[in-house]
């Protein structure tokens, strides 16, 4: 083996070592990135796909007309859908069941419902202590819905030209 | 007049003992506990994380919430472990870790037990702690455990004897091998006349050996997490694993406190002058040993972990030969002129 005394010397007194610690000192102090959660939170996309709700038009008829498109479409089979006529010869449902432990909030609801009725908002922070607290039915989306109308409304429209 | 009667009993050396034992044992289990902090503190800071800020002001009170999480837990006992050794490894492994801390002098005169042969009885206690980690890998009849404590093994006798080289050129440049004299042989001058400048080689072979002892990142292939789980520690639970905890930093602790005595000077300051010198020594003392136990954690922040046989190179074909040979070179210098270079 050639004598490298500049590679000995390296060795010996481990400057590789001591960059290696260099570089993680500074690290000590660069701004630190954490998100401190409940008090800040990360920016959200108009987009964002979180928790269901179901939508009224603003005369607060439901939007829902039961066609059961989103049923069909849900990967997750998370959907489940009666419905009947009303008195006013309209259809509409009398069950609207999202199993939260089954969707994968993939989407798919939305983007097939005709009427806007089905949408994803913004929420994330929700939870359930139990399996049944996870299935959403159609009064607790519809509460949802009017919940957060505003903020649905103005994601979906200043989405629209996207649609 | 109370105190004076208390003194002139023949109760006074074992309570002043007690009290001795307490005055030293409280602060570092205090230590330790923070310590754990200010690991997970660093580590996080230097991977531009917060760290833990929720317990208390800025997470000051996480090392308790911890404690009390521990205690309350259930102490799991595998069905196929030995019981009795399973229990015991535990405090095989806590004991030689306090008792390695009678024979440190915080100060002049200020230690446990000023025993003449501290640097002897200090090597000696601190290889015992190794046991508890054998053992307790071996009495969990688990596989991880078990070739956690083979590592730990096989890596602590690497490591001592270049760890024991190492001290060997302290102890003949000092004469000595009583540690408040080793200290009192740096004297003089300032940072230029402790031993980490004559014996540089030895510093650093015996901070990486004290690194690689406590089994701490990047030597740390008994525990091993991405390996072999959890290595010697995967079947412990509650207090029991907190006794393990407690040892590890309790002997990071020691290593720090012990390189800043043998090396580093001990309790003198850096230099001899006016602003140095009005932190009294226990100060100075206290400060390179919270230096040195940043290192560790830096360390630990920096450096991926060793892989087995290159841990098994750099003791083995490393440090050994490259103490050996200091220690001649030592041995040579002390009967020419260049003597005085080491007094």
């Amino acid at each position: 083996m050639q004598f490298k005394p500049r590679q000995w010397f390296q060795t010996f007194f481990l400057t590789e070592m001591l960059r290696g610690m260099q570089l993680t000192g500074r690290y000590l102090f660069a701004r630190k990135i954490t998100v401190q959660y409940p008090e800040e939170r990360a920016p959200q996309s108009p987009r964002f796909r979180g928790l269901h709700a179901l939508r009224r038009y603003p005369n607060g008829e439901e939007r829902c007309i039961a066609c059961k498109l989103c049923e069909a479409v849900c990967p997750a089979l998370a959907i489940t859908i009666e419905s009947e006529q009303r008195d006013d010869g309209t259809r509409r449902t009398t069950r609207y069941d999202i199993d939260l432990s089954k969707c994968i909030f993939c989407g798919l609801c939305e983007e097939s419902c005709p009427v806007d009725s089905i949408v994803e908002s913004r929420v994330f922070d929700y939870h359930g202590e139990t399996r049944p607290d996870l299935i959403y039915t159609k009064d607790m989306l519809l509460a949802n819905g009017d919940r957060l109308e505003a903020e649905l409304a103005t994601d979906r429209e200043s989405d629209s030209r996207y649609r | 007049m109370h105190i004076q009667a208390l003194q002139d009993s023949s109760w006074w050396p074992v309570l002043w003992s007690v009290l001795k034992i307490l005055a030293v044992v409280v602060p570092l289990l205090l230590a330790v506990a923070y310590l754990t902090l200010a690991e997970r503190k660093v580590i996080g800071y230097i991977q531009v994380r917060l760290g833990p800020n929720r317990v208390g002001f800025k997470g000051s009170l996480q090392p308790i919430a911890d404690a009390i999480k521990l205690l309350f837990k259930e102490i799991i006992i595998p069905s196929s472990a030995n019981r009795f050794l399973f229990l015991a490894a535990p405090v095989l492994a806590f004991v030689p870790a306090m008792l390695v801390w009678a024979a440190i002098p915080f100060g002049p005169g200020m230690a446990i037990s000023d025993m003449n042969a501290g640097l002897l009885y200090v090597l000696a206690i601190a290889g015992l702690g190794v046991y508890g980690i054998i053992v307790a890998g071996w009495a969990s009849n688990s596989k991880y455990a078990f070739l956690g404590a083979m590592r730990a093994a096989a890596q602590l006798v690497a490591y001592e004897i270049a760890m024991g080289f190492a001290l060997v050129g302290v102890l003949m440049v000092a004469q000595t091998l009583d540690l408040s004299k080793i200290v009192e042989a740096q004297a003089g001058g300032g940072f230029w006349s402790w031993y980490w400048l004559p014996l540089f080689p030895f510093f650093l072979v015996y901070f990486i050996s004290g690194v690689a002892e406590t089994n701490r990142a990047p030597f740390d292939v008994a525990e091993g997490e991405s390996e072999i789980v959890a290595g010697f520690h995967v079947e412990y639970s509650g207090m029991a694993f907190a006794l393990f905890f407690l040892a590890e930093y309790a002997n990071m602790i020691f290593v720090s406190i012990l390189t800043a005595i043998l090396f580093l000077g001990g309790w003198y300051p850096p230099v001899n002058l006016p602003p140095f010198t009005w932190i009294p020594g226990t100060g100075w003392l206290i400060a390179k040993t919270a230096f040195l136990l940043f290192v560790f954690l830096w360390i630990r922040a920096t450096f991926p972990r060793y892989r087995y046989d290159q841990i098994m190179r750099l003791g083995w074909k490393v440090f050994i030969p490259v103490t050996i040979a200091w220690i001649v070179v030592i041995g040579i210098a002390l009967e020419t002129p260049l003597r005085v270079l080491l007094r």
